[in-house]
């Protein structure tokens, strides 16, 4: 409830307010009285936990949820707003942090079909191709979307947005695809949008971020607002208390790997091309990790990272067994259950439909990563009979270790919210104990405290002398828990270099390609 | 109004059982409906679909005798569907065993013993298998659609069969009639019980029942099934192969709709003629589907459908109701069943229209 009152006079006037919004779900209060108000051209920040009711807010203002209680204004005027439709009719435009684009479709097909109207398919084109050059997005209509990077995608939902010119834009976790530089240049444009007088909505749990962007935040915890307050006032530490309501443990990192300990993971002169015209071909990839070592592997998504995470894992079955040895043994022709044998574990990037099976429940979805290893004993007999009580106390042991919150005995893998799954998906390895981690993304999508657990759990893996690779887009997250840096770009890989050693700025020529070929995805 | 589907945050435990009975009622009245437009008595005619057949000793024999190559094929299209492969092709599979099975008696007529009638359920097996393996492995290396390539090879067969019935197999002895000799008794599957027309066919559909419920239920490779129906990429994680997994459900399906074949030509016509054909590896899918491919269900759903069959001859004799309506029964059992499967994720919801939407 309190309101900054200071800031409300400065920019023009207030845009929206939302007063009293309660949404109840069955039993569950998704908001609870919760009150926001946006002023003409400022950025305002969103923030709260998964589940903490931001979706629930920013779908109701966007028109694909009503209210049980509550008022909208806009622009001093009561409204309610039925539906998306109505949204856009008002002035309201909305980012996704899912992009709803299709591949097959070139950039203004996309577009054109979003809008909905009459208007030839070229004029769209040239608006957007105006549009973008205008705001500093480069976009060329005449691409299709599949060859597009994720940045580039993300610029297709912004101006999509801006075609339609809007009062209010809601962006839901814009910057969690982009490089360090693409991010700079979201935020130029943010800031010239709402110079423009425009306001904008700004969903994220990278509190640096909305520190630098936000004038105005609104924190949300358990549907209720909690505070609001200017987040330039704030550390990052006490924004993020202020949302998870507790004190979050800061992940600790100690150095405890040496150039003497083994190797556990090599990997030699990788190179992996793929029918699939979408796939990034590897090229000549080598890296060793060492027992008690994290390696993070940084670099913007689509430039090898699910390739290369494949091919380690197994998925993609490479023809030389040199190519990936884990401890000592050559593994390149071994499929994803041997190299499980071996001591590895792999966490991939999706986590529905391929770190779990959406319809299944969480022990089944256990079973699906471990029912190779052979000494869990889930299954026995020539007949691979699953002994399904031992394999459900497992993973209650698991829901336990990483704190896996949920409604229902054993639900299936989508009725959790993301972090809650990831915790799952990550527990579901370590304990295991292996001595070879390689994760791909783990906290993407993930809340501010399943993240920090997600990392320190890592760290202690790594701590207790195994083996681990991070591979991530989150550079915050790779400098946290790395002791050595590495850069894919366009399907190879930098030398690793030494955290403490390696800079933002350095990291991002890197991420543009060695060869000064920048963003090139050659298939 | 309008009517909407609002999505369920879980799936509805209660409808998941109660859909099959919804979609059976649902099946009821919609019958009723027909037979009062055809300007019968609904009542009169439900009650000889449904309930007739069941008050006489033979005609329940009769329930079985067509429910038992239901269930056979059903059973082993449960592991293609749950593992998404679309199998709509055991019509043909089920033709090829019983064409293969009869190859014994055919060439061997005299040979007779103990071994004769395993070898020939064998043969029979092994030839539905074969002819299945055709599709999966156009599927597994070429990705050819085996909705296509599985459907197309059921013409192949029944005019395969068709001509060796008429042609070279035709018994020279049977008056032009197309057919093969009839088999000598050692290769003829017994009945169940003394002089009665039930075969051993019944029992396979029992075991096959018990051992593919245990299979799908409770082992690993019932559980890889599942997975790679839901999730192939997933599966690829868990280290399953669907190529292989195709191959594997093709091949179970195929013996299952093989050995259901030639139990037919052995065990009710006891020679391979031109009247083999008669549409159970097609009914064997909403079979399948009504049984929620759950082997048990599905044992429940054959009982169901022959029941609809017999009635149907019932009705025609007694109340002079064409066949057709039989077919046009399992059409709208089909139908609703896949319809109101939708309830387990959706609720029904009436609201007043929506104000149009802006820009749309």
């Amino acid at each position: 409830m309190a309101q900054d009152s200071a800031n409300i006079a400065g920019e023009g006037g207030v845009l929206l307010t939302a007063s009293g919004i309660t949404k109840i779900f069955g039993e569950l209060k998704a908001n609870d009285n919760v009150d926001l108000t946006v002023n003409k051209g400022e950025i305002h920040a969103l923030l709260g936990e998964n589940g903490a009711g931001k979706s629930t807010l920013v779908k109701i203002l966007f028109g694909s949820l009503q209210p049980t209680e509550g008022q909208i204004e806009w622009e001093g005027r009561a409204v309610t707003i039925p539906s998306p439709g109505a949204a856009r009719t008002l002035g309201i435009g909305m980012v996704f942090q899912h992009f709803s684009l299709f591949d097959a479709l070139t950039v203004a097909e996309n577009i054109a079909l979003s809008l909905g109207s009459n208007t030839p398919i070229d004029e769209i084109g040239e608006a957007a191709r105006k549009l973008s050059n205008e705001y500093g997005l480069p976009l060329d209509p005449d691409a299709h979307v599949g060859d597009l990077s994720v940045g580039e995608r993300q610029r297709i939902e912004i101006i999509r947005c801006l075609l339609q010119d809007p009062a209010l834009i809601i962006l839901d976790e814009p910057t969690s695809v982009l490089t360090p530089q693409e991010a700079d240049k979201l935020f130029e444009t943010l800031e010239r949008l709402a110079g423009e007088g425009r306001s904008i909505l700004y969903i994220s749990h990278r509190l640096e971020e909305v520190q630098r962007l936000c004038s105005r935040a609104t924190i949300l915890r358990h549907g209720r607002v909690v505070d609001a307050c200017d987040p330039r006032d704030e550390t990052a530490a006490s924004l993020a208390s202020k949302m998870v309501g507790e004190e979050i443990d800061v992940v600790h990192r100690e150095g405890t790997s040496s150039a003497e300990s083994d190797i556990l993971l090599s990997v030699q002169n990788l190179s992996m091309s793929f029918e699939n015209p979408f796939s990034v071909a590897l090229k000549e990839i080598s890296l060793d990790v060492r027992a008690g070592e994290i390696i993070g592997i940084a670099g913007v998504a689509g430039n090898g990272q699910s390739e290369f995470f494949n091919a380690v894992s197994g998925e993609d079955v490479h023809e030389s067994a040199d190519s990936v040895s884990i401890l000592g043994t050559k593994a390149g022709r071994m499929d994803i259950s041997q190299r499980r044998n071996l001591g590895a574990a792999f966490v991939p990037e999706e986590r529905l439909g391929h770190g779990a099976v959406p319809t299944l429940s969480l022990s089944d979805n256990l079973l699906l990563a471990r029912h190779a290893c052979e000494d869990d004993g889930f299954t026995s007999g020539g007949l691979k009979t699953i002994s399904a009580r031992s394999v459900r106390s497992r993973s209650e042991k698991i829901i336990k270790d990483m704190d896996v919150r949920m409604s229902g005995v054993n639900p299936p893998a989508n009725a959790l919210s993301g972090g809650n799954l990831q915790k799952f998906i990550v527990g579901r390895e370590l304990d295991r104990e292996p001595r070879v981690l390689v994760v791909n993304q783990p906290t993407w999508g993930v809340d501010a405290g399943a993240a920090a657990k997600i990392r320190q759990a890592l760290i202690d893996l790594a701590e207790r002398g195994s083996a681990i690779v991070v591979i991530s887009q989150d550079l915050d997250e790779i400098f946290e828990v790395s002791d050595r840096i590495a850069v894919m770009a366009d399907g190879r890989l930098s030398a690793p270099e030494a955290a403490s050693g390696m800079t933002r700025e350095r990291i991002g020529l890197l991420m543009a390609g060695m060869d000064g070929a920048a963003g090139g995805a050659a298939a | 109004m309008i009517i909407q589907l609002e999505k369920r945050p879980q799936r509805s435990a209660l409808l998941s059982i109660l859909s099959p009975f919804i979609a059976l009622g649902l099946t009821l009245v919609a019958g009723a409906i027909m037979f009062s437009l055809l300007g019968k008595n609904p009542f009169q005619a439900l009650y000889t679909y449904f309930v007739q057949p069941l008050t006489d000793p033979w005609t329940r024999e009769q329930i079985i005798i067509k429910a038992t190559p239901l269930i056979l094929i059903a059973s082993g299209l449960a592991v293609c569907f749950r593992s998404s492969n679309w199998n709509i092709g055991a019509e043909g599979q089920y033709l090829i065993g019983g064409m293969f099975g009869a190859m014994i008696p055919v060439y061997f007529n005299e040979w007779s013993g103990f071994a004769v009638l395993p070898l020939i359920l064998i043969m029979g097996m092994i030839g539905g298998a074969l002819y299945a393996f055709i599709p999966a492995i156009l599927k597994s290396r070429f990705g050819t659609n085996e909705i296509l390539t599985s459907l197309m090879l059921v013409y192949v067969a029944q005019q395969l069969v068709d001509w060796l019935v008429r042609g070279p197999w035709r018994n020279p002895q049977g008056f032009g009639f197309p057919g093969t000799k009839e088999f000598n008794d050692s290769a003829v599957l017994p009945p169940l019980w003394e002089s009665g027309d039930a075969h051993y066919g019944a029992a396979f559909a029992v075991v096959a029942v018990i051992v593919m419920w245990f299979v799908l239920s409770r082992t690993l490779k019932g559980f890889e099934v599942t997975v790679l129906g839901e999730s192939p990429r997933a599966g690829r994680f868990a280290g399953f192969d669907s190529k292989k997994m195709t191959v594997f459900a093709f091949l179970v399906s195929g013996a299952l709709a093989g050995l259901a074949g030639i139990a037919e030509v052995s065990g009710s016509a006891e020679k391979l003629d031109d009247k083999l054909s008669l549409g159970y590896g097609f009914a064997a899918i909403i079979v399948a589907f009504l049984g929620r491919l759950n082997p048990l269900g599905i044992l429940a759903a054959g009982l169901i459908l022959a029941l609809s069959y017999i009635g149907g001859e019932e009705a025609q004799i007694s109340m002079g109701i064409s066949d057709r309506a039989t077919r046009v029964f399992q059409g709208l059992l089909l139908f609703f069943v896949l319809a109101s499967d939708t309830l387990i994720h959706y609720k029904i919801k009436l609201a007043r229209r929506l104000p149009a939407a802006g820009g749309a």
